[in-house]
């Protein structure tokens, strides 16, 4: 694969993620078969999977909860294995699942974030008052969690995931369980952060409509990376008209299997 | 950007100006510093969530001082207390089973918070945890502390209600009883720690409840004297003197007057090491048994 020479270049130039030949087996059933992808500096990446592709395996992997058996998982070109530390210090990640504590405030919650990672005092309030300004919630700073509507607390996450400045931002399923209004407003602020801060995002979804045409796709199913590269080429390889269709024919999937 | 930066002799940071509100290309490297603002940050949620759940700072209260109350009163004249170390007199079956309650306080906590991981596990809040920058073994130990912590509010909120239904000891038990708290707090959480690693469904309290707290606590000699149960069964006996939970409440029982128990503190310290060895091995990303079961909440 042609990413293959990239992790041979120097960290200053490394992409901001790259796996590279990662095959996870969980008893018997093998989670994720050679995956390879790559998320350039700066770029909006979407990788597209349906459940039980094999993305949470993933996500779970870069993000180390438990380590890659074979191949290679760099973040700016550290080892996320061997560099651990200073692989983490550039990520930041948005969990499915919720990660504040409901009954303490905002402040509160981001604070113990900084702390997380090992920020402290006036800088840590700094960073937390610029994190909710960023998502558009300066004003609920001493608001509890719970008062907060779903698409408010996804903001929140996003905040918490910026705290220490990282420059690789993972995204998984960020938009589920929300309302239209809320969807577009976090699609509209990672967006942001990509074209305006120069972040790198790996947005996992299924959720088609969330693909812009400059951004790169990655499609994996069941565990295999069926496709990477470009909305334009997805379309001219698979001579569709829009994403939806071009997954399916990548996929061999059916529309009732979409919809489940 | 650092050769260009070297050449025109500009700083780094204000090259990288722009996009430095946003993120940190070289991250500040992780100190002294860094890793006590961690762990401070770690153990002031843990004790912030605890003031902020009534509930359980309520209950927590409360059930101590049932057995205490009413337990203990109607007990008082079945069963006699003879003169055991570390007692020097006569005392009331409150104050001998004063430590055991302490002990079961602490036991509870662990638990709660063993669950706490459980349920965090699968919200999420565990792997924010996982993902942060300091080594994982330091991590889990914060979590620990922070655990320990919240039992020690507990403890001297009992100490002090109890206080004024006679269960007084020496001033200064009230002080050197603290390292022994600590240290049984340590093993009991790194115990509840260990199984929160280990056991995928603690599904309900109710279970940990019947299977771990009330064995732990009835085999135990929180409630009798061991003397008393080896007349009734030296079998039990056994089991008592096996139960770590046993060498908790001694070590307390001493401490709160000035004493030390060297086996007792020899077993707690042992287990201690023991049960989080465990837990940081079943929290180790490539050995430990999560990555081998795939979980917590990584479905695939």
């Amino acid at each position: 694969m042609e990413m293959a020479s990239e992790s041979q270049r120097h960290t200053e130039a490394a992409p901001a993620l790259l796996v590279k030949n990662v095959s996870h087996r969980f008893g018997d059933t093998l989670a994720l078969d050679n995956v390879s992808l790559e998320v350039p500096r700066g770029t909006f990446v979407v990788l597209l999977g349906l459940n039980g592709a094999g993305k949470s395996t993933l996500f779970a992997l870069v993000t180390r909860l438990y380590d890659n058996v074979s191949g290679e998982i760099r973040i700016f070109g550290y080892d996320v294995r061997r560099r651990a530390s200073a692989a983490l210090q550039r990520l930041g990640v948005v969990f499915q699942s919720r990660t504040l504590d409901l009954d303490l405030t905002l402040k509160q919650n981001l604070l113990y974030h900084c702390a997380l990672h090992g920020i402290r005092g006036r800088e840590a309030r700094k960073r937390t008052a610029r994190a909710l300004e960023i998502v558009g919630l300066s004003d609920r700073a001493r608001d509890k969690v719970r008062n907060l509507s779903g698409g408010q607390a996804r903001r929140v996450e996003i905040a918490r995931s910026l705290l220490h400045r990282p420059a690789l931002l993972l995204l998984d399923e960020p938009t589920v369980g929300l309302d239209i209004g809320s969807r577009e407003s976090v699609i509209r602020i990672v967006r942001s952060l990509v074209d305006n801060e120069g972040l790198g995002v790996l947005w996992a979804t299924h959720l088609f409509d969330e693909v812009q045409s400059s951004d790169l796709v990655v499609i994996l199913h069941k565990g295999r990376m069926l496709f990477t590269g470009s909305v334009p080429e997805l379309l001219a390889t698979t001579g569709t008209k829009d994403v939806s269709n071009a997954f399916r024919a990548v996929t061999g999937t059916t529309t009732t299997e979409l919809a489940a | 950007m650092s050769l260009q930066s070297a050449a025109t002799g500009q700083h780094d940071a204000q090259e990288a100006a722009p996009a430095s509100a946003t993120w940190d290309m070289d991250p500040p490297r992780l100190g002294p510093h860094a890793y006590l603002t961690c762990f401070k940050g770690i153990v002031w949620r843990e004790v912030l969530r605890y003031l902020h759940q009534r509930e359980r700072f309520l209950s927590a209260l409360v059930r101590p001082l049932l057995w205490l109350l009413i337990f203990a009163a109607g007990f008082r004249q079945t069963l006699g207390v003879s003169i055991i170390p570390p007692y020097e007199t006569y005392v009331l079956y409150e104050v001998f089973i004063t430590p055991g309650l302490i002990g079961m306080i602490q036991l509870f906590n662990a638990m709660q918070s063993s669950l706490s991981m459980v349920y965090d596990r699968e919200t999420g809040a565990m792997r924010t945890l996982l993902v942060s920058p300091f080594p994982r073994s330091f991590l889990l130990l914060s979590k620990l502390v922070g655990g320990v912590a919240v039992s020690l509010l507990q403890v001297y909120a009992y100490l002090a209600v109890a206080y004024f239904w006679e269960i007084e000891p020496p001033l200064y038990g009230y002080l050197t009883v603290l390292p022994a708290l600590i240290l049984s707090g340590l093993m009991l959480g790194s115990l509840a720690l260990f199984m929160s690693s280990v056991i995928k469904q603690l599904e309900n309290f109710a279970g940990v409840m019947n299977f771990v707290i009330f064995p732990m606590f009835f085999a135990s000699s929180a409630l009798y004297p061991l003397w008393r149960v080896k007349e009734s069964s030296v079998v039990l006996y056994q089991v008592c003197l096996f139960n770590p939970f046993t060498h908790a409440v001694e070590l307390i029982r001493f401490a709160l007057y000035g004493q030390v128990d060297w086996t007792s503190l020899a077993v707690v310290l042992g287990c201690t090491v023991v049960f989080l060895g465990g837990a940081i091995y079943a929290y180790n990303p490539s050995k430990g048994l999560i990555a081998r079961r795939g979980g917590p909440g990584a479905g695939v």
